[in-house]
């Protein structure tokens, strides 16, 4: 934590910061959360003095929301979903010239677990304890559908939207879930995993490329030096 | 002065004559677009306004027009190959944007940057910002209508981007940092022209307090107009100056324990009770000034060493999550960064600054009138990519 001097705090005369949080603040969150929402806090992961991850089940989405922003977590962070399932195009890093590779279409959920594929989380954060917390939810596999927080954080309003456009999960009670980026009648949903990047698969990402041995290392060996660079401008012009 | 009868008549008569409007003057509703190619937006945002007479009944911000789709991108991708990616988000401070990822990667691989490198990277994550905001100050009187100031910006900044370019190769994107340090040490006699650079730095900013902030035209434009109240500011997750003004005592240099050297130099955090357009700008100067005074003490103190710790030569990030967020010239830009434990990212999820502080706009614009809305968009000041990133 910065030391600084006196004169860190504002001319106007705010509160000084306060102390860095240890995990007592953390725990205390933890505890707080489970007196709201009971036996809808599933899981937590707490790493002292560093972060704190919470899920929660899907129908207490918003009870979990209210229950933090009255503990104090005002500030909206942001709003997102991942999609736990391994891509089925690969990730672009191995040799095209290679023979592909099995994809293990195994879904692992990550911190603090998950029995779905898909998983909303945000962050929200108490500015005067300075600390964080990551809240994560399943989504349900044939229902991807989580209460709205837009009516809580005005802010989860834009990040909702572009989680829906993005994911295809449904916010209930959203006041306007238009598509942000896409056009309207765009089809798919581009961050799910199973939606293809196109352009990688017309040509493939030369990822290799960076993990080859440098070109000093075997062709100075083997091929004159002076031919090398001049066959490569050639290449590159042509 | 005196006013004769026959003026102070013509003035009774024409107060008249405007209350009688005001009563008897059926307003239209009128759609008013801004954009996508205006040049107060600073790109393509395109805002759509309801008017009623003068006043914006209903606004909204269409962004989009620049969606590049990195959080796709990131995915197949690896990590030393997302830097030059997310340099692209907010390019006028582009060496911020890579310090959060970087420090998200080193967390997940439990290790850190030597000290060395650890400091020059506070040095140029605080020369982007002076970058960044120079230009904003700049910019600031053109929304206006006074010319003069970009001139000076876009003068000033060029010393700052010649030091960019010096110390990493690239003016805008430099693709600097790496996982366990920097690319490259610093260059010879750099850290003498960064001392230079920095006192003119802090010239320019004595000039733009004088020519802008003392305008009266100016202050009867932004005091007042746009006040955004502290609560407002939290729930639509407002960062940076924008929440600094509106009273809010948060900074991520400060309030945060991050492997970067904030603590060793003596600077200040501003913020403003009023929350108005004057605020958000005001507190952008004094923000330029600070940055000025954080370089110059950090250029006495960077320890001697390597710039590099041991990384393997082919990274792979251990399988966990991370969040690191830091404070960008434009507010909190933070990623969540999923790794798998594979040579690239799961899942990047890149939270930038002007999405948060932009969706803002259509309760920020209501009841305002129109030229108004120019300079509440200014003050806000966003960057397109940082938006649709």
């Amino acid at each position: 934590m910065a030391q600084l001097s006196d004169d860190t705090q504002t001319p106007e005369g705010a509160t000084a910061p306060a102390a860095l949080p240890g995990d007592g603040l953390r725990e205390g969150i933890i505890d707080t959360l489970r007196n709201d929402i009971g036996d809808a806090l599933i899981d937590t992961l707490l790493k002292p003095n560093d972060d704190l991850w919470v899920r929660v089940s899907t129908e207490s989405w918003l009870a979990t929301g209210q229950s933090l922003k009255a503990a104090g977590f005002t500030y909206f962070c942001f709003l997102s979903a991942i999609d736990w399932m391994p891509s089925p195009f690969g990730n672009s890093q191995d040799d095209p010239d290679d023979e592909p590779k099995k994809i293990d279409m195994t879904i692992k959920q990550g911190y603090t677990g998950g029995e779905t594929r898909m998983q909303v989380f945000a962050r929200v954060t108490d500015i005067d304890r300075h600390v964080g917390i990551t809240v994560k939810a399943d989504v349900a596999d044939d229902n991807q559908v989580v209460d709205s927080w837009s009516h809580l954080f005005a802010g989860a309003n834009w990040h909702e939207r572009e989680c829906h456009e993005m994911f295809g999960i449904g916010f209930n009670n959203h006041p306007d879930l238009r598509n942000m980026y896409l056009p309207g009648d765009f089809e798919g949903h581009p961050l799910k995993k199973d939606f293809p990047l196109l352009a990688r698969m017309v040509k493939p990402w030369p990822g290799i490329v960076d993990v080859e041995p440098m070109p000093d290392f075997e062709e100075a060996a083997d091929a004159p030096a002076a031919e090398a660079p001049a066959g490569a401008i050639e290449g590159a012009e042509s | 002065m005196t006013l004769t009868d026959r003026q102070q008549l013509s003035y009774i008569a024409s107060q008249a004559a405007d209350a009688r409007l005001n009563v008897e003057l059926e307003t239209e509703g009128m759609t008013l677009n801004i954009g996508p190619q205006h040049p107060a937006t600073h790109g393509t945002l395109r805002i759509i306004a309801r008017l009623d007479g003068e006043q914006v009944v209903w606004a909204e911000p269409v962004a989009g027009y620049m969606h590049r789709g990195y959080e796709k991108l990131t995915e197949v991708r690896t990590f030393p190959q997302v830097t030059s990616l997310i340099n692209r988000i907010d390019w006028l401070g582009s060496f911020a944007n890579e310090v959060p990822f970087i420090l998200a990667a080193e967390k997940l691989m439990e290790i850190e940057a030597p000290p060395r490198a650890q400091v020059i990277r506070t040095i140029l994550f605080e020369l982007s910002r002076i970058a960044n905001v120079s230009l904003f100050l700049g910019d600031l009187g053109v929304q206006m209508g006074a010319i003069t100031p970009v001139f000076l910006a876009f003068r000033d900044r060029e010393y700052i981007l010649n030091l960019i370019e010096g110390a990493t190769g690239g003016r805008f994107h430099p693709n600097f940092d790496r996982i366990g340090g920097l690319k490259d040490d610093l260059p010879k006699g750099w850290i003498q022209e960064t001392k230079g650079a920095v006192k003119k730095l802090e010239e320019f900013c004595d000039t733009i307090d004088d020519l802008l902030f003392g305008n009266e035209i100016f202050q009867s434009r932004m005091r007042g107009i746009g006040v955004i109240p502290a609560d407002i500011a939290k729930d639509y997750g407002l960062s940076g100056a924008n929440a600094r003004a509106s009273g809010i005592d948060w900074d991520l240099r400060r309030d945060q324990d991050l492997p970067l050297s904030y603590d060793l130099a003596d600077w200040k955090v501003w913020t403003h009770p009023d929350g108005d357009s004057w605020a958000r700008c005001w507190i952008r100067l004094q923000e330029t000034r600070e940055s000025c005074k954080i370089v110059g003490q950090l250029l006495d103190q960077i320890p001697a060493g390597p710039v590099m710790t041991k990384v393997p030569r082919i990274i792979k990030v251990p399988e966990g999550e991370a969040w690191v967020a830091t404070e960008n010239p434009l507010g909190e830009m933070g990623y969540y960064v999923v790794s798998k434990g594979d040579l690239g990212p799961f899942r990047v999820k890149i939270r930038s600054a002007s999405f948060n502080n932009i969706s803002i706009v259509p309760w920020a614009l209501k009841g305002v009138y129109v030229p108004d809305i120019i300079t509440i968009l200014a003050s806000l000041y966003f960057i397109l990519g940082d938006i649709d990133r």
